[in-house]
């Protein structure tokens, strides 16, 4: 009985897991390096990194809403630009046997490495932030929702010409509905790249951002505002991620994954 | 009962030395070897044979999915290039689309057809209330059982009043009780509005229960082996298997099977 109540509660309140769980490891954290006197540059206490946040708050919200900026951005025109190719590869034989091959090589070179590529070519500043993010997140909203076209049940195509539904019906009201729940697993993973390419476009092509202030800290030697910074990484990752957790509960309510079973 | 039952002289779809072969890698495959079949306007007529007999070749050919590399089909005396007017069909699965109610799901027909929607939501209904799926217009297809869904399935083809329905073995995914329950809502659907029906199946009580005419193929290559015409009273209750008349029908297609090792007397 006392199990089972268990067992609800923590299927219930993931989420109240979750805030549990890191309000431990901070405190076992906090009480780790008082314990253990461990010097700040190694690993500050989270009281330091707290205080170090709110001696000077706006640098780190300023920097981090310019990372949020180039993220959303560069998310937005992976998403779109990654739809449009995606229907393109599958509706044209040649686009398939160009572009997505050529897709897929790239997406076997480690990307992060290319982005000291777009500092030669776009010079340092947002563009090249830009363009290193959308690399980075445009892969995999193009692979999955070019799979999720292709998905659909042969038989679904079939019932299709023999009604004779046009080619617009056919891609409008099947293929496309048929790939949503791909393009949303995409775009989950789309988004954490994205966040990803921005602090990596901000590592080489800085001048702000919460990667730009990881960059100056760690040539400081300030390991304190260097974990001001991961921490607000944390969080906006976290949030950004469910952000399109969300809107795919919202726009998928049929969607197998947040299927209710049947009573 | 000869093999070939008496030409149909008033043939809404002819089938005439149909053949279709195609390339493998270990050479031509035949499917479908000298098909004739004549199909009498609102017959029932069901295609019964092991798997890889080409059955459902045939009703994809007949549904102008697929051509056949020798003879010719023609309905109502029209040669057929790709898929016929006023043709339903219904396959093993449902598919319905998961996003879409289930009265959006039937009115996909006619907008396929290039038909106005709201001429056809009124019959959408009558179909579905008709089919016992009433209050069930607005649920999404993973709300509904199996069964329902392929009631469904069946609405949404026969939305447009199609003279000739093509099922391919719509009721093989269906638990045994489900199956019983559509085969008899099937029969009085097709006894009510005189549909041309071609139906698909690898059961040979449900080939004899609901058809006016058996065909029974065989494989290797696909070809027909028997035509006979299944002479018993309609409405039929599903009691009616367990007569004598339908032993005989439903031993005549189990000897086909047993000749061709399928079935084990």
């Amino acid at each position: 009985m006392k199990n089972s109540l268990a067992a609800k509660l923590m299927r219930d309140n993931r989420s109240l897991d979750i805030v549990l769980v890191l309000l431990g490891t901070t405190i076992l954290w906090e009480l780790a390096v008082r314990i253990f006197h461990a010097p700040a540059i190694i690993l500050p206490p989270p009281s330091a990194i707290w205080a170090a946040f709110m001696h000077s708050p706006w640098v780190f919200i300023r920097n981090m809403l310019y990372t949020l900026m180039t993220t959303g951005i560069a998310f937005a025109i992976s998403v779109v630009l990654g739809v449009i190719m995606a229907v393109g590869i599958v509706q044209s034989k040649f686009l398939e046997r160009t572009l997505y091959t050529l897709l897929i090589a790239i997406n076997s070179v480690p990307k992060v490495a290319l982005a000291p590529l777009f500092v030669i070519w776009l010079g340092t500043g947002a563009s090249s932030q830009l363009a290193v993010a959308v690399m980075l997140a445009i892969f995999p909203i193009v692979i999955n929702t070019v799979l999720g076209l292709r998905s659909v049940d042969p038989d679904m195509l079939n019932l299709a010409k023999a009604t004779r539904a046009s080619k617009f019906d056919i891609i409008y009201k099947i293929r496309v509905p048929n790939a949503l729940p791909s393009l949303f697993s995409g775009m989950k993973v789309g988004i954490s790249f994205a966040l990803v390419g921005a602090i990596v476009g901000e590592f080489v092509a800085g001048g702000r951002g919460l990667g730009f202030l990881v960059l100056t800290a760690q040539g400081q030697f300030d390991t304190t505002r260097v974990f001001v910074s991961l921490v607000l990484l944390g969080i906006m990752g976290t949030i950004l991620f469910y952000a399109v957790d969300v809107a795919e509960r919202i726009a998928l309510p049929w969607h197998s994954s947040q299927r209710q079973p049947n009573a | 009962m000869n093999m070939m039952a008496s030409p149909v002289t008033d043939a809404y779809l002819r089938i005439n030395g149909a053949g279709k072969t195609y390339p493998s890698k270990h050479g031509p495959v035949v499917a479908l070897s000298d098909v004739n079949l004549d199909v009498r306007p609102g017959e029932f007529l069901s295609v019964v044979g092991p798997s890889g007999c080409g059955k459902s070749t045939l009703l994809k050919c007949v549904a102008g999915l697929e051509g056949i590399t020798s003879g010719n089909i023609t309905v109502s005396g029209k040669p057929l290039m790709g898929p016929p007017d006023g043709m339903g069909v219904v396959f093993q699965r449902d598919v319905l689309l998961d996003w879409r109610t289930i009265l959006d799901n039937v009115l996909l027909q006619a907008e396929f057809l290039g038909h106005p929607r709201e001429q056809y939501r009124d019959r959408a209904l009558q179909l579905l209330e008709r089919f016992g799926l009433k209050g069930y217009e607005n649920r999404h297809p993973w709300e509904l059982s199996g069964g329902m869904r392929q009631r469904a399935s069946i609405c949404r083809a026969l939305l447009c009043d199609p003279e000739l329905l093509l099922m391919d073995e719509p009721f093989g995914a269906l638990d045994a009780m489900t199956r019983d329950d559509l085969n008899v809502e099937l029969a009085r659907m097709w006894q009510e509005t005189g549909k041309t029906v071609i139906f698909i199946t690898h059961s040979i009580s449900e080939a004899v229960f609901l058809a006016d005419r058996v065909v029974m193929m065989s494989r290797g290559p696909g070809r027909i082996v028997d035509i006979f015409d299944v002479d018993l009273p309609r409405p039929r209750p599903l009691a009616i298997r367990e007569t004598d008349a339908f032993g005989v029908y439903a031993q005549r297609i189990r000897h086909h099977f047993a000749e061709l090792g399928v079935l084990h007397e």
